[in-house]
């Protein structure tokens, strides 16, 4: 067969570019072009370089929130993965009550973010909401308005509730996809279910679980709706994280400036750490 | 070690089984005696996977026993079995180095690092998998993987039994023949009751001492591989064993013997008298295409055949006969002329063989 050579099949890469460019890089140059300069009105700017980055950097408000963003996200992935994990293995296989279980696990994933934080800021409410009064009732003070730990807890325990349900369902399709001749040769080879789980069940679930890992930090990570509809970042600034921060700092005080570096600085730790997750999970592979 | 009996086993995959036709395993009562290599053959849906499974405890027997030795199985499951068994598709534990994965059935029974580390060594070493043994399981081609799991298979020594369930599918040609080889070796080394699962009659005669082939559900024969071609019990054997198998006609008594068309062919007197006290609906002869007896020159005795076709395979020709409308295979040795056109043929007394129903028919004082 007699090759052509030449360079025209780069026009069939063109759509594809044009589409990122308009829905990514133009949108982010906007920023970038924020970040760099200190702008009043459509005549009045001055290119101020790095000044912005070396602000937001040194901000302690923004180290706060970082620092408490880290924790969160840990505490999003610790829990919910290993949670996803355990109810996937509890589900049933086939029959009818597979499909009950994953119709049920479906629905908090439909619930909007805005509607799962009034859900828990009602549900927690000690006057009129069942899990405030019962824990009231108990004997647990518990008010998430006014302690900081409780409020942190909510919102974690929001979270869980909306979102592990998502890894819980990742990780039941990667199960359902071992072949049965697997188990069968463990059995054989009389292998704990310790065993079968750490060196086939986890082994082939992780593609599956790169995905619920990657898209739980990211998620997590951005979190906003949540804390802001359960107490408005407070109390105090317990449960203000990063994504809050941002929206006061750009929209509140209206420092778009700073605000633009900060975002780029975001979005560069999320791409980061996402590229950590995704090496650590796949160096395995290679000899 | 352990000699295996399966006593009136019978297993079905639907829960109310209605008739003989549901069964993927027919009642049946066979014994493996300890320390025999044999063979399971038959075609592809005739129960030997379940039999297998059966046996090693993956599958659980609707009805009858499986013992091992003098103790009733049915409820130990394959862990506490102690039996090994290799499957048709490699399975190896991807995570795992090859030494790992060949250690682990022994790890998993607690045994002490220096013996897992010799024993890996010696099968590493009978499957040549010794270069590869520090390599991730996951960068294995399917054979070397295939390799791997029959290693895991043949790593313990104190146990039951090892199964092979079409382990050689997935394995080039050329290391087929040596794997089959390293089998055996290790069958008489060890002295393991060996039961190998296969479709391919080669590999089945050149692994097994004995070989049981199955039909529908049930063991139709159980014996060497010379008694399988020389004496085939159900016209299936007759038929699955030998390349081309054998010749079956559909046959009428006659006064003296049977016959088709305008054939008639006598039969001794002791076997008139036992086809006359049996009752059947189908009624064949069969004869082996190699135990045809050819003329080279019309003899009266002889009976006339066309020649339709003739196949050149080397050392050997096949000819296909017509035979008052019967056709006919017939194995023609490469000394022995062609017959051109028209073949005289007779059938020796002693390779032709009677079936009612599908089985031999045997005479009182054979």
């Amino acid at each position: 067969m007699n090759k052509v050579h030449n360079n025209k099949a780069w026009w069939l890469v063109l759509p594809v570019f044009l589409l990122v460019a308009f829905s990514a890089i133009v949108p982010m140059m906007t920023v970038v072009n924020y970040s760099v300069q200190d702008i009043f009105d459509q005549s009045s700017r001055y290119f101020v370089g790095a000044d912005w980055f070396r602000q937001v950097l040194r901000d302690p408000r923004l180290h706060d929130s970082l620092l408490r963003q880290f924790i969160y996200s840990a505490c999003v992935l610790l829990i919910e993965i290993p949670l996803g994990i355990a109810v996937a293995l509890c589900m049933p296989t086939k029959g009818r009550w597979s499909t009950v279980c994953l119709i049920l696990m479906t629905i908090p994933l439909l619930i909007p973010w805005n509607v799962v934080g009034t859900i828990w800021q009602i549900f927690g409410r000690g006057d009129i909401g069942l899990l405030g009064w019962t824990l009231n009732k108990l004997g647990i003070s518990y008010n998430y308005a006014s302690n900081s730990a409780d409020a942190w807890v909510t919102v974690l325990v929001m979270d869980v509730w909306h979102w592990t349900s998502l890894v819980a369902m990742l990780s039941y399709s990667g199960l359902r996809a071992i072949p049965d001749v697997y188990y069968q040769a463990a059995r054989i080879d009389q292998a704990s279910a310790w065993a079968i789980f750490r060196h086939i069940q986890l082994p082939k679930m992780k593609s599956v679980l790169l995905i619920a890992v990657m898209l739980r930090f990211m998620d997590s990570f951005m979190i906003y709706t949540e804390p802001f509809v359960l107490t408005g970042g407070g109390p105090g600034n317990s449960t203000t994280f990063l994504s809050q921060t941002l929206t006061t700092m750009a929209l509140g005080q209206f420092d778009l400036g700073p605000a633009a570096a900060f975002s780029l600085v975001y979005f560069l730790i999320i791409l980061l750490v996402s590229w950590l997750f995704y090496t650590a999970m796949t160096h395995g592979d290679k000899n | 070690m352990a000699e295996i009996r399966l006593q009136n086993l019978a297993h079905s995959y639907s829960k109310q089984p209605g008739g003989p036709e549901d069964y993927a395993i027919r009642e049946m009562t066979h014994v493996w005696h300890q320390g025999g290599a044999y063979a399971l053959l038959g075609p592809s849906g005739c129960g030997k996977s379940t039999l297998l499974n059966i046996i090693s405890g993956l599958l659980s027997p609707s009805e009858g026993q499986v013992w091992f030795d003098d103790k009733v199985v049915n409820d130990l499951t394959p862990e506490k079995r102690n039996i090994a068994q290799v499957f048709q598709f490699p399975v190896v534990y991807d995570t795992m180095t090859v030494f790992d994965n060949l250690a682990f059935p022994l790890r998993n029974q607690g045994v002490d690092e220096a013996r897992v580390r010799t024993k890996v060594n010696e099968i590493a070493e009978v499957l040549d998998l010794q270069q590869l043994l520090k390599k991730k399981a996951s960068n294995l081609t399917a054979d070397e993987k295939q390799k791997v799991s029959m290693g895991r298979g043949l790593v313990r020594d104190d146990v039951s039994a090892i199964l092979f369930d079409e382990p050689l599918t997935v394995i080039d040609p050329h290391l087929k023949w040596k794997l089959r080889r390293k089998l055996k070796q290790i069958h008489e080394q060890f002295n393991i009751t060996m039961v190998y699962v296969t479709h391919d009659q080669l590999e089945a005669s050149t692994f097994a001492d004995k070989i049981a082939v199955m039909y529908g559900g049930q063991i139709v024969q159980f014996g060497t591989p010379r008694e399988l071609f020389e004496k085939p019990l159900h016209t299936f054997v007759g038929y699955f064993i030998g390349s081309p198998g054998m010749n079956l006609i559909d046959v009428q008594p006659q006064a003296g013997g049977v016959g088709f068309a305008d054939v008639h062919l006598p039969l001794p007197e002791a076997m008139q008298a036992t086809l006359a006290a049996t009752p059947w609906k189908t009624l064949k002869i069969g004869i082996r295409p190699e135990f045809v007896h050819v003329w080279d020159a019309p003899f009266d005795e002889a009976m006339c055949a066309d020649v339709t076709h003739v196949e050149d395979l080397g050392t050997y020709k096949i000819l296909t006969l017509d035979l008052s409308g019967q056709k006919l295979k017939v194995r023609l040795q490469e000394d022995k002329p062609v017959p051109e056109g028209k073949a005289w043929i007779s059938f020796p007394g002693q390779w032709l063989m009677l079936y009612a129903d599908d089985y031999l028919l045997e005479s009182g004082h054979e």
